[in-house]
């Protein structure tokens, strides 16, 4: 908590906006962001995470719910009076203007005297790393040059907000990863709030304190990277996040801490992570790097099931198992510890195990029968 | 002749039968003098021009070009809001159409249309006298305001057009960064959009305020006595005073002056970019 009391610092509460009858960008959309959070509204495209950012940046209106920004509502404000700014996914440069004058474009507005200026921009320069690039032109820039020039400008009028809207997705992977980083960099030098719109599941979750994972128009769950991943909230969460095996059927059994369940490949056993009754439909899974592929028959307690390598795809640090089971693909990762010749001697068409531990599953749902 | 000179050739055929020789002929001929009958007869001399200098059609000279860049300046006024709704807009292609179909109507006939809803007899009058707001028709014809309304009404779309193109292709994310950055949103059209449309709105003027120079029909057809312009004089001394030599000094003078006021221009807006 900070002067003026707020704890978050940017809030929606019950957000609706529809474009027109066919197209409802956000339904009742509520999110609190805390002060100083690296924050990631994640989702596929056309999910209304891009609409979710221009509301807070005062670019759309919503239809219902408040805006509150630094616990102060806005939604009457524009963009030129709210205290966010935000980095365009094309970057939004002035092409008649330098670098320099680019980063230096809010604070003209505001009338600053020469020196100011200067010396503000030069902060930024330095703090972006494009000491040396400021008379240059955006045309005469790379992609990740624009992108610091972008970030600089946004930077430089000192919003209590950062949006940023699918800032990376021009660039290149390496220097994607490195941008990523140094994002994360700056986000700690400057210490105010970023929210960081993405379709990319690895970028948000890589430098996220909370990510917020959106699918047609509502949010369906926030958390901490590790609860997104480890406990997704449903099954489009469990899918969008990485790769999983999912497994649906009817509880046979239950104990203290496991559930007994009768899927199409037999009697499998799952923590228990929700409650469930006897006769139950539930819905878990289990995510590949926690399967196990060995032609050896597995240790006792572990779920398992027979069948076919289908297909390996080696990756240097790991391996991408996909066993056919019973007509469905398994999914296994095997993270390579030693050297290689040491390790692997599954191939194509081997007949293997493939085999779990029930307290590495997740329960996503169940359904009463 | 190198082999690349041979792709050129056409162009260069083109050039001089239309462009280079007919010019050449209103040169030479400018320098010499008419005979009694329309002809004309050597030897050469610099009496033309000696004639224009004296100055006796320096007001209608003056005319023409404070006609023209009025002109110009409303259809500018007219089209930088017209262009932007047409940019912004969903339907596009259906107002680009409507801005291109008067050019399915021949341009004599377009002008015929504006006798017909201002002359003293025409729409304009005959409502205004209607609804009892004048008792007499106003005289809206035959005076230089009459001829300044119809070149705005027939080069508009030439204005229109190039700053539409150059406005399509501004990316209006930057007007939304402006404004995020702390423009208001008249602040961040002139700040951040007029300077990426500039060409478009270079273009436009040119392709006005020349075709405007040499305006001869519409002073002709709604223009007074008191609205005569440079092209109205030319098609005189052509026809009815048949005095071609004097007539060809008087384009070139047009001819010249158009091309300087052009190369200026140019010049002006190349330097205060980068």
């Amino acid at each position: 908590m900070d002067k003026d009391g707020a704890v978050y610092s940017v809030e929606l509460e019950n957000v609706t906006k529809i474009f027109d009858e066919s197209t409802v960008a956000m339904k009742n959309v509520s999110l609190k962001v805390k002060k100083g959070e690296f924050f990631s509204i994640l989702g596929p495209s056309g999910c209304g995470k891009t609409t979710t950012l221009r509301i807070i940046g005062g670019f759309e209106t919503p239809n219902e719910g408040t805006v509150r920004i630094d616990g102060r509502r806005v939604n009457n404000l524009p963009p030129n009076r709210r205290p966010v700014n935000m980095v365009f996914q094309n970057y939004a440069l002035f092409p008649h203007l330098s670098v320099f004058e680019n980063i230096a474009f809010p604070l003209r507005l505001k009338k600053m005297t020469e020196s100011e200026i200067r010396e503000k921009v030069e902060y930024m320069v330095e703090l972006v790393k494009l000491k040396g690039q400021e008379r240059k032109f955006p045309r005469q820039l790379s992609g990740g040059q624009k992108q610091r020039v972008a970030l600089a400008r946004a930077l430089v009028n000192e919003p209590r907000v950062l949006l940023l809207d699918e800032p990376l997705s021009s660039l290149d992977a390496k220097l994607r990863q490195y941008m990523l980083m140094e994002l994360d960099r700056i986000h700690d030098e400057v210490g105010i709030t970023f929210i960081y719109v993405t379709h990319d599941q690895a970028e948000a979750m890589s430098v996220s304190d909370e990510i917020a994972v959106m699918n047609n128009g509502v949010i369906e769950q926030v958390g901490t990277p590790p609860e997104i991943y480890e406990s997704p909230a449903n099954t489009f969460v469990a899918g969008f996040i990485g790769e999983t095996n999912f497994f649906v059927g009817k509880v046979v059994d239950v104990s203290s801490e496991y559930l007994k369940v009768e899927t199409r490949f037999g009697i499998l056993t799952c923590y228990k992570d929700k409650e469930a009754k006897i006769g139950d439909t539930v819905e878990f899974m289990i995510r590949p790097e926690k399967v196990y592929v060995t032609k050896n028959y597995p240790p006792q307690n572990m779920n398992f099931l027979r069948g076919k390598v289908d297909q390996l795809i080696y990756l240097g640090s790991h391996t991408k198992y996909y066993i056919m089971v019973e007509n469905t693909l398994i999914r296994s990762i095997k993270q390579h510890t030693r050297y290689w010749m040491d390790e692997s001697t599954i191939s194509w068409d081997d007949e293997v195990y493939v085999w779990w531990n029930p307290d590495d599953s997740y329960l996503i749902k169940v359904t009463g029968g | 002749m190198k082999r690349h000179d041979i792709y050129t050739l056409p162009i260069l055929i083109w050039l001089s039968l239309f462009f280079t020789i007919p010019l050449s002929i209103t040169v030479i001929m400018s320098f010499m003098s008419s005979t009694p009958y329309g002809g004309v007869t050597l030897p050469f001399t610099v009496g033309n021009y000696v004639e224009i200098m004296k100055g006796r059609i320096l007001a209608i000279l003056w005319r023409t070009i404070w006609i023209s860049a009025l002109s110009t300046l409303i259809t500018l006024g007219l089209s930088l809001p017209v262009s932007f709704f047409m940019a912004t807009s969903k339907w596009k292609n259906l107002l680009l159409m409507a801005t291109i179909i008067p050019f399915w109507t021949n341009f004599i006939i377009r002008i015929f249309a504006w006798i017909f809803l201002l002359g003293n007899n025409g729409m304009l009058n005959n409502i205004l006298i209607q609804l009892g707001i004048v008792k007499n028709p106003i005289t809206f014809l035959y005076n230089s305001w009459a001829v300044v309304v119809v070149i705005v009404y027939t080069y508009l779309p030439y204005m229109i057009l190039p700053i539409y193109s150059a406005m399509e292709k501004f990316d209006f994310s930057m007007i939304d960064a402006a404004m995020d950055l702390g423009a208001t949103k008249i602040r961040a059209i002139f700040k951040v959009m007029f300077p990426s449309i500039k060409g478009g709105i270079t273009a436009g003027i040119l392709f006005v305020f020349i075709p405007a120079l040499g305006s001869y029909a519409i002073p002709e057809l709604v223009g007074g006595r008191d609205s005569v312009m440079l092209g109205n004089l030319i098609a005189w001394e052509i026809t009815t005073a048949r005095n071609w030599p004097y007539a060809t000094a008087l384009s070139n003078i047009l001819f010249v002056s158009t091309a300087l006021a052009l190369f200026l221009y140019l010049k002006i807006q190349g330097s205060d970019g980068k």
